[in-house]
């Protein structure tokens, strides 16, 4: 496989999401068909979509998806999982054979109960395990790739289009109270299983039209607190960027969003004095995180997502809501294929956040 | 002609549409591209959500959508007119050079980015709402109009208007006076002869889109312009 710097091709890709604030379920049907009129920002070479609630009989566990090379990486990584976890179920996830997808790898999912023993050793808490497992397995063992690894919810990615995608991992089979989507036309670097979104850690999962300028900047700070960059495309590092700033530094989402899609100086310097001040600070405090370039990304986590454009929002966007569901999508078409009579379809600012939370205890 | 879109891509519809006579209408548009790029001597209504690039290159046919656009509506067209029942995406009138564009509701990021003007051409975008940010970037000709009808409270444009203007005219029915303008460009308020400049357009405008002029000439207007005739001059020899 050709790697960053010996292959670059022209940028692209589309994004969409949707969720029920009432945490009512859907279908991945209708999140992959969003993706149809949107054809054109990809070119085959990835696609993804994230879906939470989607386990419910087996919520109390974490559910990893994984890639593997081949049945002796599987056999390794087994093995590794069997030092700290239970393994409460494994089986191949379903898939469709169809001739748009090919050369698929192994692929995997575990429900995992991480033991009380293994956790209190290592002397973390439990999401901190987890996470370290992650990286563990994405860095050490060769041929194998956690896709995703939170509590009632996956992430089901491909080479292929974003529609071909969800017919191969039969998404319409599934049902969630929150999807989001992307269909990649790679900028830099290859097309691979791996590469494709959403990336997850955890119940963080990024899908992201966009370039980032900052990559290695962003890239370095972050790999000083654990993560590791692993998977050859840009947008794993907002992944572990949200999960830094969320779960480790305790940041609330309108502040993750001030820190990557930080506003201008000018514009901070004409905000109210309490304002200014916390956007100074968080400027100052996460300077290498603020990620430059054009983006458009939907952040999913449990019982939630945020969109957000880049501050100069060099990528479209739209948002738009009725009853208990709100959409977003590169394009209002996509929108308008799930809820066909949707109003008020609008674009957010750049660098300002749409935060969308399920009620409580409904998810 | 008419065109139920649902089973249309990009190709097929626009290949129909190049073969129809001069009235098409389209019906149940969902995010099809490039609707009558590069056509002349059409009329053309887009009923619902026509995709990105519509009217792209256009040369001289009407465009009429009922519904919103998406994103760089009349990419570098040279002539014809595109009216827009609805709001508008990013980076509308991108480069355009002659024609017109009115748009009923708001316009995204950079509405009449890089617009330009050469002897007779000179290109024209209302906008009835708001605007984003960047409105009016690297203006390098032509007239732009935000009339602010509407804008839930909002201010009428984003921040940095005009960035990079060195031509051109940008007009805003606005009293508002903290909108913040770069250094490279100057604004008034806009005497009878501004008005006189756009009251052809605006009373089209107005008759497309069933407004009442009266309200729209009655009001104030601040007027941007390039505040030098050679804008580069100062940034890169002054400096």
């Amino acid at each position: 496989m050709q790697s960053e710097g010996q292959i670059r091709i022209p940028s692209g890709c589309a994004i969409a999401a949707v969720i029920s604030k009432e945490g009512n379920k859907m279908s991945g049907k209708s999140i992959v068909d969003s993706m149809v009129p949107m054809h054109e920002r990809s070119n085959g070479l990835g696609g993804g979509f994230a879906g939470y609630g989607i386990y419910p009989e087996y919520k109390d566990f974490y559910a990893f998806h994984f890639f593997f090379d081949n049945r002796s990486v599987q056999k390794d990584t087994e093995q590794y999982l069997k030092e700290s976890y239970e393994i409460v179920k494994s089986q191949p996830i379903p898939v469709r054979k169809i001739p748009a997808i090919v050369d698929e790898p192994i692929i995997y999912r575990y429900f995992l109960a991480p033991l009380k023993s293994s956790v209190a050793n290592a002397q973390l808490d439990e999401r901190e395990f987890v996470a370290r497992t992650v990286m563990h397995i994405n860095i050490n063992i060769k041929g194998a790739y956690v896709v995703s690894s939170g509590k009632n919810m996956g992430v089901f990615k491909a080479v292929g289009f974003p529609e071909d995608v969800g017919k191969f991992y039969r998404l319409d089979e599934y049902e969630g109270y929150s999807w989001t989507a992307h269909g990649r036309y790679p900028t830099n670097t290859p097309g691979w299983w791996g590469g494709a979104h959403p990336f997850a850690l955890l119940d963080y999962t990024i899908v992201h039209n966009g370039e980032i300028s900052s990559y290695d900047a962003n890239r370095r700070f972050i790999e000083m607190y654990g993560y590791k960059c692993t998977l050859q495309t840009d947008t794993e590092v907002i992944t572990y960027i949200s999960d830094y700033l969320l779960r480790k530094q305790g940041l609330t989402l309108d502040e993750l969003a001030s820190v990557i899609a930080a506003p201008f100086w000018s514009t901070i310097a004409k905000k109210s004095p309490e304002e200014r001040a916390k956007l100074t600070y968080l400027r100052t405090v996460y300077s290498s995180l603020l990620v430059t370039g054009p983006f458009s990304i939907v952040l999913g986590f449990e019982g939630g997502l945020m969109a957000l454009n880049d501050r100069l929002k060099l990528r479209s966007m739209v948002v738009a809501e009725k009853d208990d569901k709100v959409y977003v999508a590169s394009e209002e078409a996509a929108i308008r294929v799930m809820c066909p009579d949707v109003k008020d379809v609008y674009a957010p600012e750049g660098g300002e956040p749409v935060i969308v939370k399920v009620e409580e205890g409904k998810y | 002609m008419i065109i139920d879109a649902t089973q249309y891509t990009n190709e097929d519809l626009n290949d129909t549409v190049r073969q129809c006579a001069s009235q098409v209408q389209i019906d149940n548009c969902l995010g099809q591209r490039f609707i009558a790029a590069g056509l002349s001597g059409k009329e053309i209504v887009v009923n619902g959500t026509p995709g990105n690039a519509l009217g792209a290159y256009l040369n001289g046919a009407d465009v009429v959508v009922n519904g919103n656009a998406q994103d760089a509506v009349g990419d570098t067209m040279n002539e014809g007119r595109i009216f827009i029942h609805g709001n508008t995406g990013d980076a509308a009138g991108y480069a355009m050079r002659g024609g017109k564009i009115y748009v009923d509701g708001n316009a995204g990021y950079r509405a009449g980015i890089h617009m330009k003007a050469y002897k007779q051409k000179l290109p024209v975008m209302i906008i009835g709402g708001r605007c984003g940010s960047f409105l009016g970037e690297y203006l390098a000709g032509g007239i732009i109009v935000v009339l602010g009808m509407n804008t839930d409270g909002k201010k009428i444009v984003g921040n940095f208007p005009c960035t990079g203007m060195h031509g051109g005219k940008v007009f805003l029915r606005t009293t508002d006076n903290s909108i913040d303008f770069p250094s490279q460009v100057n604004t008034h308020k806009a005497t009878k002869e501004d008005i006189q400049e756009i009251l052809p357009y605006l009373e089209e405008f107005c008759k497309v889109f069933g407004k009442d002029k009266k309200a729209l000439l009655e009001s104030e207007y601040i007027v941007v312009t390039p505040n030098s005739a050679n804008p580069y001059k100062q940034m890169y020899v002054e400096n």
